[in-house]
C-alpha cells in the first residue's frame, strides 16, 4: 500500500480521502465538526449550499452498492456539484479500456473528483497515485482494506450521542477478518481517543494479532463482549462467507452472534446500535432490536451524507489552495 | 509595497459604548417597525460576533419567537480561493422564515459580502416578506450595493485599518492591525476567530 500521508497536501490539508491511517485527532475532529454544519442543509427548504458550484464529481463503482453511492451522489448534489455516476463495471473496461485510459477520459472532462468504490484492496490509493494532480479521489470501499467515509458517519453519530469519546466502550461484532469497516472504525476510533475498543467474532472471522495491530480486545462471546458497551456496531455478514466454510450457517450464527434484546441486556441502558446496512434480519440481528429504541441505524444514513459533504468539500477547498499556490490564481 | 509601521490593535470602543450604542439600535428599530407597521419581527444573527449582538437587542426589544443564528460558511464567495472556512457553526433558525419580517444582525459592516451571503442562505430556508439590516458597526470599503438600515457605530479608518469585535464578555471593538484576518480584500466575510466561545452553539 502506498503512503498513507499522501492524502493530505504540503499544508496538510486533506487533498485524498483514502484511509483513516495517518490521520490524527485533530483532522478528524475537523471532518466531524465540518459534518454538525452541513447537517442543517437538510433542514432547508432548498436543500444545497453553493460550495462546490460548478465542481464535477465521478462516481466510480467498480463494485455495486445503492446506499453509498446514492448518498455520496446526494452528498456532492448539496454542495451544488454536478455528478457522473460511472457503472465501470458495466461500461468501458467490459470493452477492454484499461483504467487509465478511463482515467484519463473522465479527466479531459474537468472530473475534479473520483470516488472510487472497488473491491480490490488499495484500488483507491492506485487511482490517487495515477489521477491528475489536480483531481482528489475519495476511496467508498477497496476490497477489505478501507472504508474511511462509512468510519466518519459512524464516528458522527457517536459522537452526536455520546458526545465525548475518552470516556467510552465500543463494541463491534461480527466478520471482523474481511471488513473494511471494521478496520476503518478501530484506527478512527483509537484515534479519537476511546479507551475501550472490543471486537467480538467467531474465531474463524477474526484477524490474528488484531489486538496487537489495532489496540483492541478481542472477545468470541457476544454477551460477555457487549457488557457495559456504550455503543454496539453490528457488520453485515457477507452472504458468501456462508457458502465458504468460515461459517456454518445463517442460523447458526444468529444462534451465537446475531443482537437480541437479551443479549443486549449486559450493555449500559443507553447504549446505541449501529450497523452500516444493509442488515441480514434475522442474521446479524433480529428485527426487534434492529427497529428498536437504541437503534440509531437509519440516522446514520441521514449522517452519512452530512460526513460525505464535508469529505468532499475538504478535498476541493484544498484544491483550491493548491492552485492559488502554484500562482495559477491572481486573487 | 507593504507597511512597515505595525500598528498594534487598540481597543476602539469599550463595553459602556457598545452598551449605549446597542440602546440607540434598540430605539431606532423600535420606531422604524413601528413606521412599517411590523408587530413580531424574527431576529436573526449572524455568527459569531452579530449573534453576540443579536442576543443582546432580542433581549432589549423582547421579542417574543427565539432569536435565530446563521452561518455563511458555506455561502462564502471566497472557497474557490481559500478553501473551507474554520469553524462552521450551524445556523439554527427555530421558527420558519417564510412571510415573516425578519431583523439580520452583524457586527461589522464592511464589503457587504457577509449580508450578500447571509441573504442567500435565508432564501434557502423559504421566502421572509421582508428583511431589515443592522449592525453594531459600520466602516467604509463597500463593494456590493448592500446597507444597513441600523447603525450604531460610524469607524473611520486609514489604511489597511480593521475593527473587529471581541467577546462575548466583555464585548470590546478592537481596532488597527489585527491579526489572523485572512489577507483577501473584503475580508469581512469570515465568522470572528477570536473566541471559541459560541453561546448559542447546537451541539447535542
Amino acid at each position: 500500500m502506498s503512503d498513507p500521508n499522501s492524502q493530505l497536501d504540503a499544508q496538510g490539508k486533506l487533498k485524498h480521502f483514502l484511509t483513516i491511517e495517518g490521520l490524527n485527532r485533530g483532522l478528524l475532529t475537523e471532518i466531524l465538526d465540518y459534518a454538525e454544519g452541513f447537517l442543517g442543509v437538510a433542514r432547508q427548504a432548498v436543500k444545497k449550499v453553493p460550495l462546490c458550484r460548478g465542481r464535477v464529481v465521478a462516481n466510480l463503482f467498480f463494485e455495486n452498492s445503492t446506499r453509498t453511492r446514492t448518498t455520496f451522489e446526494l452528498a456532492a448534489k448539496r454542495l451544488s456539484a454536478d455528478v457522473l455516476n460511472l457503472n465501470i463495471s458495466t461500461s468501458a473496461t467490459a470493452k477492454g479500456e484499461t483504467l487509465l485510459d478511463t482515467l484519463r477520459n473522465l479527466e479531459a472532462m474537468q472530473v475534479d473528483m473520483f470516488v472510487v468504490r472497488h473491491a480490490q484492496s488499495g484500488a483507491a490509493h492506485f487511482i490517487a497515485a495515477h489521477a491528475a494532480p489536480h483531481v482528489s479521489v475519495i476511496n467508498a470501499g477497496d476490497g477489505r482494506h478501507a472504508h474511511p467515509t462509512q468510519a466518519m458517519l459512524d464516528m458522527f453519530t457517536i459522537r452526536r450521542h455520546k458526545g465525548d469519546f475518552s470516556r467510552l466502550r465500543v463494541a463491534i461484532v461480527g466478520d471482523i477478518l474481511h471488513s473494511r469497516v471494521a478496520r476503518s472504525q478501530m484506527l478512527a476510533l483509537k484515534a479519537l481517543g476511546v479507551p475501550d475498543v472490543r471486537v467480538i467474532a467467531p474465531r474463524t472471522l477474526m484477524p490474528a494479532q488484531v489486538e496487537e495491530a489495532f489496540g483492541v480486545s478481542a472477545y468470541h462471546d457476544l454477551r460477555e463482549g457487549v457488557r457495559d458497551a456504550d455503543v454496539v456496531i453490528m457488520l453485515r455478514i457477507q452472504h458468501e462467507r456462508m457458502n465458504s466454510a468460515l461459517l456454518p450457517s445463517e442460523h447458526e450464527y444468529f444462534q451465537l452472534f446475531g443482537l437480541t434484546e437479551k443479549r443486549l441486556a449486559t450493555a449500559r441502558p443507553d447504549a446505541i446500535v449501529m450497523h452500516p446496512g444493509p442488515i441480514n434480519r434475522g442474521v446479524e440481528m433480529d428485527s426487534q432490536v434492529a427497529d428498536g429504541p437504541r437503534s440509531v441505524i437509519l440516522e446514520q444514513v441521514s449522517n452519512g451524507i452530512a460526513v460525505r459533504m464535508a469529505v468532499m468539500s475538504m478535498c476541493l477547498g484544498a484544491q483550491n489552495l493548491h492552485t492559488q499556490g502554484q500562482g495559477e490564481f491572481n486573487g | 509595497m507593504t507597511n512597515v509601521s505595525v500598528k498594534k490593535a487598540t481597543i476602539w470602543k469599550d463595553t459602556p459604548d457598545i452598551d449605549a450604542a446597542m440602546v440607540r439600535m434598540a430605539d431606532e428599530l423600535v420606531a422604524l417597525l413601528a413606521r412599517r407597521g411590523i408587530a413580531d419581527p424574527l431576529m436573526i444573527g449572524i455568527h459569531t460576533g452579530g449573534v453576540w449582538i443579536a442576543e443582546r437587542l432580542h433581549a432589549r426589544l423582547g421579542l417574543g419567537e427565539p432569536l435565530g443564528c446563521l452561518d455563511i460558511s458555506f455561502y462564502r464567495d471566497d472557497f474557490s480561493r481559500i478553501g473551507m472556512h474554520p469553524e462552521v457553526k450551524p445556523s439554527r433558525l427555530p421558527v420558519s422564515v417564510d412571510d415573516r419580517h425578519l431583523i439580520l444582525v452583524d457586527d461589522v459592516m464592511h464589503s457587504g459580502r457577509t449580508i450578500r451571503a447571509a441573504l442567500n442562505v435565508l432564501f434557502d430556508y423559504g421566502r421572509p416578506a421582508s428583511v431589515i439590516l443592522a449592525t453594531l458597526a459600520e466602516r467604509g470599503g463597500r463593494e456590493l450595493p448592500i446597507a444597513p438600515d441600523v447603525v450604531g457605530l460610524h469607524a473611520h479608518l486609514e489604511g489597511d485599518e480593521e475593527i473587529r469585535l471581541t467577546g462575548p464578555e466583555p464585548l470590546r471593538m478592537m481596532r488597527g492591525q489585527i491579526p489572523g484576518k485572512p489577507a483577501l480584500k473584503g475580508a469581512d466575510t469570515g465568522p470572528d476567530h477570536s473566541s471559541n466561545l459560541d453561546p448559542v452553539q447546537d451541539h447535542p
